[in-house]
């Protein structure tokens, strides 16, 4: 088994996706956190649908490079719902149910409708479940998630009290003079590029795991915002790289493979926390 | 002199119009208690002040130079933060942000913190976390993160709902010292007895509304508050 992973480690695409995947796993679990405690754990997957319609449109117009598409849309349906949301007729949770299935079920429609791919069902398996996609990962795609992983990590550092303050407690921050609108939109334009980032590691629909289990299981064994937040990095990080090595050893597609990997964890923490509760 | 005044105000939300014809002036130093029925809008009122929702026609006007930056202000506690993974420490920090000059807490906002917690006794309790503490010590937390962000006023939405009456007395006299130390103190309420010892005005909301100082209040309406 050793063999074979020296073995695998000698191709560029398996170390291009363990950088990846550690990027995006770390990213995602650092502001899974504030997404969790603020009830808005679905918002990843409603952005992703968006993000899947976005792929689709661009698909369709044969952009090769559907990022150019996929990014900007998602970001302003993120700003729309995180920023809007609260205030609108229809309430969060609806509304962004809303906007996750019809993204979805127009976004198989056209690609079925118009696509000029002869593979229509791989294609679309391939952006849902993010089959291989992270295996033929070329090297500027790398460099961009290098980039934007650094810039994401750098504006969680530098607005880490501010989020904090924003999560626990929205109304007491605006009160006191805090700007907390701005960290709002700035919140949601991360958030979403997170997610476009994300599919490529798991895929649409997979992406909200990433997001959900670090922070839940962290929330199980510890009591402060901070060890919460670095536990969640840290098991998002370690379940991302066992994933992406299992699947590398059994074949299994890496997406699955990786929020299998998540769902292990979070049941080793939620024991863990049980047990601790008990002494 | 006045430090907010309040002209024809009209408070609602959603569109829904709740209270109309408000005029009241509030100086530095007052303490003005806030009386009403449920669902009165005493809470829409002070979320108003605050800025948090827009009147619906009328004018607040701030004067004295004061600022949204020091203002505290003691929420009534949401169902999210009940079970929040928090210190209390990181709560209390919390409430300097409106302080913060660049990024990160300078020390002697942490020595602020630190401060407060121990005004309102709860200094030992810093590495514990906020889910695990009782209903009272949850609401001192919020006081301490109030007081790190008031310089010049506190607002309080029932600060001693959820306490026990000695947990609750501890508070108000908390509250009073801050007070005398010339906090201009606004304070939703349902406890009269605290209204007849500490406040110097009232607000009452209701079928008919009231703005005056205690004394008027208590002569026209009995300190029961006939219709309370």
């Amino acid at each position: 088994m050793i063999d074979k992973l020296v073995y695998y480690f000698q191709f560029p695409f398996v170390i291009y996706a363990i950088i990846v995947g550690v990027l995006i796993s770390l990213c995602s679990s650092l502001f899974g956190v504030t997404l969790v405690l603020r009830r808005f754990s679905f918002i990843g997957d409603g952005l992703s649908h968006v993000a899947f319609l976005g792929v689709a449109v661009a698909a369709v117009l044969n952009i090769t490079d559907n990022m150019l598409i996929v990014m900007p849309v998602t970001v302003v349906c993120a700003v729309l719902v995180l920023c809007a949301g609260q205030n609108s007729k229809i309430k969060g949770d609806a509304s962004m149910a809303v906007l996750s299935v019809g993204a979805l079920a127009i976004g198989y429609l056209i690609l079925n409708i118009f696509s000029p791919s002869a593979n229509v069902s791989g294609d679309v398996c391939g952006t849902l479940f993010g089959s291989v996609s992270i295996l033929t990962l070329k090297g500027y795609e790398v460099f961009l998630c290098v980039v934007v992983s650094a810039v994401v990590v750098l504006l969680f550092l530098m607005f880490y009290n501010r989020i904090f303050s924003v999560t626990f407690d929205e109304d007491f921050a605006r009160a006191t003079g805090v700007h907390a609108g701005v960290y709002n939109i700035v919140m949601a334009v991360v958030i979403a590029v997170i997610i476009v980032l994300g599919m490529k590691l798991v895929g649409s629909l997979l992406i909200s795991a990433l997001i959900i289990f670090p922070a839940l299981s962290a929330m199980r064994l510890f009591n402060s915002y901070r060890s919460v937040t670095m536990f969640s990095a840290a098991f998002s990080v370690v379940c991302s790289i066992t994933g992406i090595i299992a699947a590398l050893l059994t074949g299994a597609p890496v997406g699955s493979a990786v929020v299998a990997a998540d769902i292990v964890g979070f049941a080793v923490c939620a024991a863990g926390g049980a047990i601790a509760k008990r002494i | 002199m006045a430090q907010i005044i309040c002209e024809n105000l009209t408070l609602g939300y959603d569109g829904k119009t709740i209270l109309s014809g408000l005029n009241l002036s509030i100086e530095k130093g007052d303490y003005l208690c806030i009386v009403g029925d449920n669902g009165s809008g005493k809470t829409t009122f002070m979320k108003t002040l605050l800025g948090l929702l827009t009147p619906v026609s009328g004018k607040i006007i701030t004067c004295d130079g004061l600022e949204s930056v020091q203002i505290g202000y003691l929420p009534q506690q949401t169902q999210i933060q009940r079970d929040f993974p928090a210190s209390v420490y990181e709560i209390v920090l919390s409430g300097c942000l409106n302080k913060a000059r660049g990024l990160f807490y300078s020390k002697d906002l942490r020595q602020r913190a630190y401060d407060n917690m121990r005004k309102v006794a709860i200094g030992e309790l810093a590495k514990k976390s906020y889910r695990q503490l009782s209903g009272g010590q949850q609401q001192r937390v919020l006081l301490a993160r109030a007081l790190c962000a008031a310089d010049k006023m506190l607002l309080l939405d029932e600060p001693a709902s959820g306490l026990d009456p000695a947990a609750a007395q501890e508070m108000y006299s908390v509250i009073s010292s801050l007070n005398k130390d010339s906090m201009t103190i606004i304070m939703i309420t349902h406890d009269m007895a605290a209204v007849k010892k500490y406040a110097t005005h009232v607000l009452h909301i209701g079928s008919d509304v009231f703005f005056g100082e205690k004394a008027e209040y208590i002569s026209k309406y009995g300190i029961q508050g006939e219709g309370l």
